[in-house]
């Protein structure tokens, strides 16, 4: 494939063929031979040759092969000639990272860290087969879906606060629960509230390094050896049922159109199936931001049993990993409303986007980026720039390196426990196995994904985050 | 050899074997619930039939594959065996009968990495000498 070097942090493949559009890959020359060695850049080409796809097809500095899109793949489609694709979201809608600040510093918790550890390992289920701690019936999952994060604080579980510092304020217009099909409904309503499995987390975070103090400030970051806790995971069995739902219906309607992967499928964004995909979505997505808002506060309620209180645990942000949204961007030197697909990629306004909560507007929204389990996590900042060449995405996370099977044959899960503790690391999980598979070893550096991140412009760097203690599901 | 995993980045992929398109099924069905429990221990006690309908193999493979994981989050299923498959294919679509074995998802059952979705990526169903399965699942 033809691959030419744009600058030291972009290389394009040229449009050809049936491609509509260029595709522009960003990363170093440490990073490339990673996507040159699995399927990426031919992914990146297959994104390129949808229907009505704007500008060009984007791919994140820590991507890596995925089906249908790349993960870390960007896309913007045309609303009236352009489509909509479960599979250029993902299967985990809305898998997404919230961080929430603490007023404690390393040594006030340190001698507790355990405690604290366990706590939450016994509040928060983690692992396969859990169910959440929060029983709901259909009629609840259904406002849990309409409403999102907004219906867990109404619930008293949280502060409004929260909401006004999560993207789309924990809550995305539109979601109609009836266009969720039985099985969505009946795997959501028993894991509400629970974190799962794989790359899933919880991490206590202290800051290593602060890169722009200003900035830090403002989201609430201002010492080093401050503690921070970040939760991750996303919108469970319904979401991923909801998108095989929709993949399989929009099979059965295309009419047997070639496509270079099945997982591309999709439907025209202004269409009767595309419009219920979207609802529905939306649906999962909701469920995602109910379900990180359930878990931030038993982290408090944790915190405040074991340290007495949880004040200053105000949240820093919250983000969506895996999403479609329709949003207003610049293309052709006009600003027009498009369906942006982020799959394994973060939203990164910078400064005046009126998406970003008042507090944020006037220095860009918290990029919230998470390492792999023991390594460090970043928080950076949205920028115009990423508006300009990225449709203001930046990179999610550090990107898969090796195959969990291969990871599990290279480390033991034992081991790596030793190791993190070694490094001053706490771990609890449910699966000595799945600890194995996400070794970090398994891995890209995250450090080069966020430097060619910052270095390109797409999200800048404001602070270093490093883990004290792991809850890995 | 039943099924064996194949080196995937950021997913599982994996081969399932068989004498014919049934048996083929059944093994990638054990292939998909090794990633989350060990099959060989958990018991016959339950016994669930299902009827599964595709417009073509591989949606067939996928609809089966996935009513199995359906099973187990919303039915606390745990898979044991597949028996008495059969896969009925016409022009109008196709249709898989067969019953599942196994039983109730309790602790004395670890379970480990969790399967969020099949995947058509990289998908094949094949007749070689013997009929063979591939199959991504999103983990």
């Amino acid at each position: 494939m033809d691959l030419r070097k744009v600058n030291d942090y972009t290389w394009e493949i040229p449009r050809t063929g049936d491609m509509k559009v260029p595709a522009y890959i960003y990363v170093n020359s440490q990073l490339l031979p990673h996507l040159q060695q699995d399927k990426t850049l031919q992914q990146a080409r297959n994104m390129a040759c949808l229907k009505g796809i704007q500008r060009a097809a984007y791919v994140m500095p820590d991507a890596h092969q995925g089906y249908g899109f790349p993960i870390g793949g960007v896309a913007a489609f045309d609303l009236d000639e352009g489509i909509i694709s479960p599979g250029g979201v993902g299967y985990d809608i809305n898998c997404g990272v919230r961080l929430l600040k603490t007023e404690y510093h390393l040594k006030d918790i340190q001698p507790q860290i355990k405690k604290i550890l366990n706590g939450m390992f016994q509040k928060i289920p983690s692992g396969v087969g859990k169910k959440g701690a929060l029983q709901i019936s259909g009629k609840e999952l259904e406002e849990v879906c309409v409403k999102g994060a907004e219906w867990i604080v109404e619930n008293g579980y949280g502060v409004r606060e929260d909401l006004l510092r999560t993207e789309e304020y924990g809550r995305m217009k539109g979601a109609e629960p009836r266009q969720l099909s039985k099985r969505a409904r009946e795997r959501g309503i028993p894991q509400l509230g629970t974190l799962g499995a794989g790359n899933h987390f919880l991490e206590i975070q202290k800051v290593g390094e602060i890169y722009d103090s200003h900035v830090a400030e403002t989201y609430g970051i201002h010492s080093k050896d401050q503690i921070l806790v970040m939760i991750h995971c996303g919108s469970r069995g319904l979401g991923h049922q909801t998108a095989s739902d929709y993949i399989r219906m929009m099979e059965n309607l295309s009419k047997d159109e070639q496509l270079p992967d099945r997982e591309l499928i999709n439907a025209p964004v202004r269409s009767t199936l595309g419009d219920k995909y979207y609802s529905a979505m939306k649906c999962a997505v909701n469920y995602a931001f109910a379900n990180r808002q359930l878990i931030a506060h038993w982290v408090r309620q944790v915190f405040k049993n074991i340290m007495g209180h949880s004040e200053g645990m105000n949240q820093v942000y919250g983000v969506c990993h895996n999403v479609a949204k329709i949003e207003k961007h610049e293309v052709n030197g006009r600003m027009k409303n498009v369906c942006v697909h982020r799959k394994g990629a973060t939203r990164s306004f910078g400064p005046g986007r009126v998406e970003i909560p008042e507090v944020y507007r006037s220095v860009g929204q918290p990029v919230i980026i998470p390492g792999s389990m023991g390594t460090a996590s970043y928080v950076l900042m949205g920028t115009t720039k990423a508006e300009k060449i990225s449709f203001g995405s930046t990179a999610h996370g550090s990107g898969r390196l090796m195959s969990r099977k291969k990871a599990k044959r290279q480390f033991r899960g034992e081991a790596i426990k030793k190791d993190l503790k070694a490094q001053g690391v706490e771990l609890q999980t449910a699966s000595w196995k799945g600890v194995a598979e996400e070794a970090s070893g398994a891995y890209k550096n995250i450090e080069e994904v966020v430097k060619t991140s910052h270095a390109l412009g797409i999200g800048k760097l404001v602070a270093r985050l490093i883990p004290v203690g792991v809850i890995k599901g | 050899m039943r099924y064996r995993f194949m080196p995937h980045t950021g997913d599982a992929k994996f081969q399932a074997f068989g004498e014919s398109l049934e048996e083929a099924f059944s093994n990638a069905a054990l292939a998909l619930v090794s990633l989350m429990w060990d099959w060989k221990k958990v018991q016959k006690k339950r016994k669930i039939s299902v009827k599964i309908e595709g417009k073509d193999l591989p949606q067939l493979l996928v609809n089966f594959l996935e009513e199995v994981l359906f099973l187990f989050e919303s039915r606390s299923f745990l898979l044991n065996a597949v028996e008495g498959m059969q896969i009925k294919q016409r022009d109008e679509g196709n249709r898989l009968t067969t019953d599942l074995r196994g039983d109730d998802y309790s602790s004395k059952y670890p379970t480990f990495g969790e399967v969020k979705a099949v995947t058509y990526h990289d998908l094949k169903i094949e007749k070689r000498q013997h009929y063979f399965i591939q199959v991504v699942v999103d983990v």
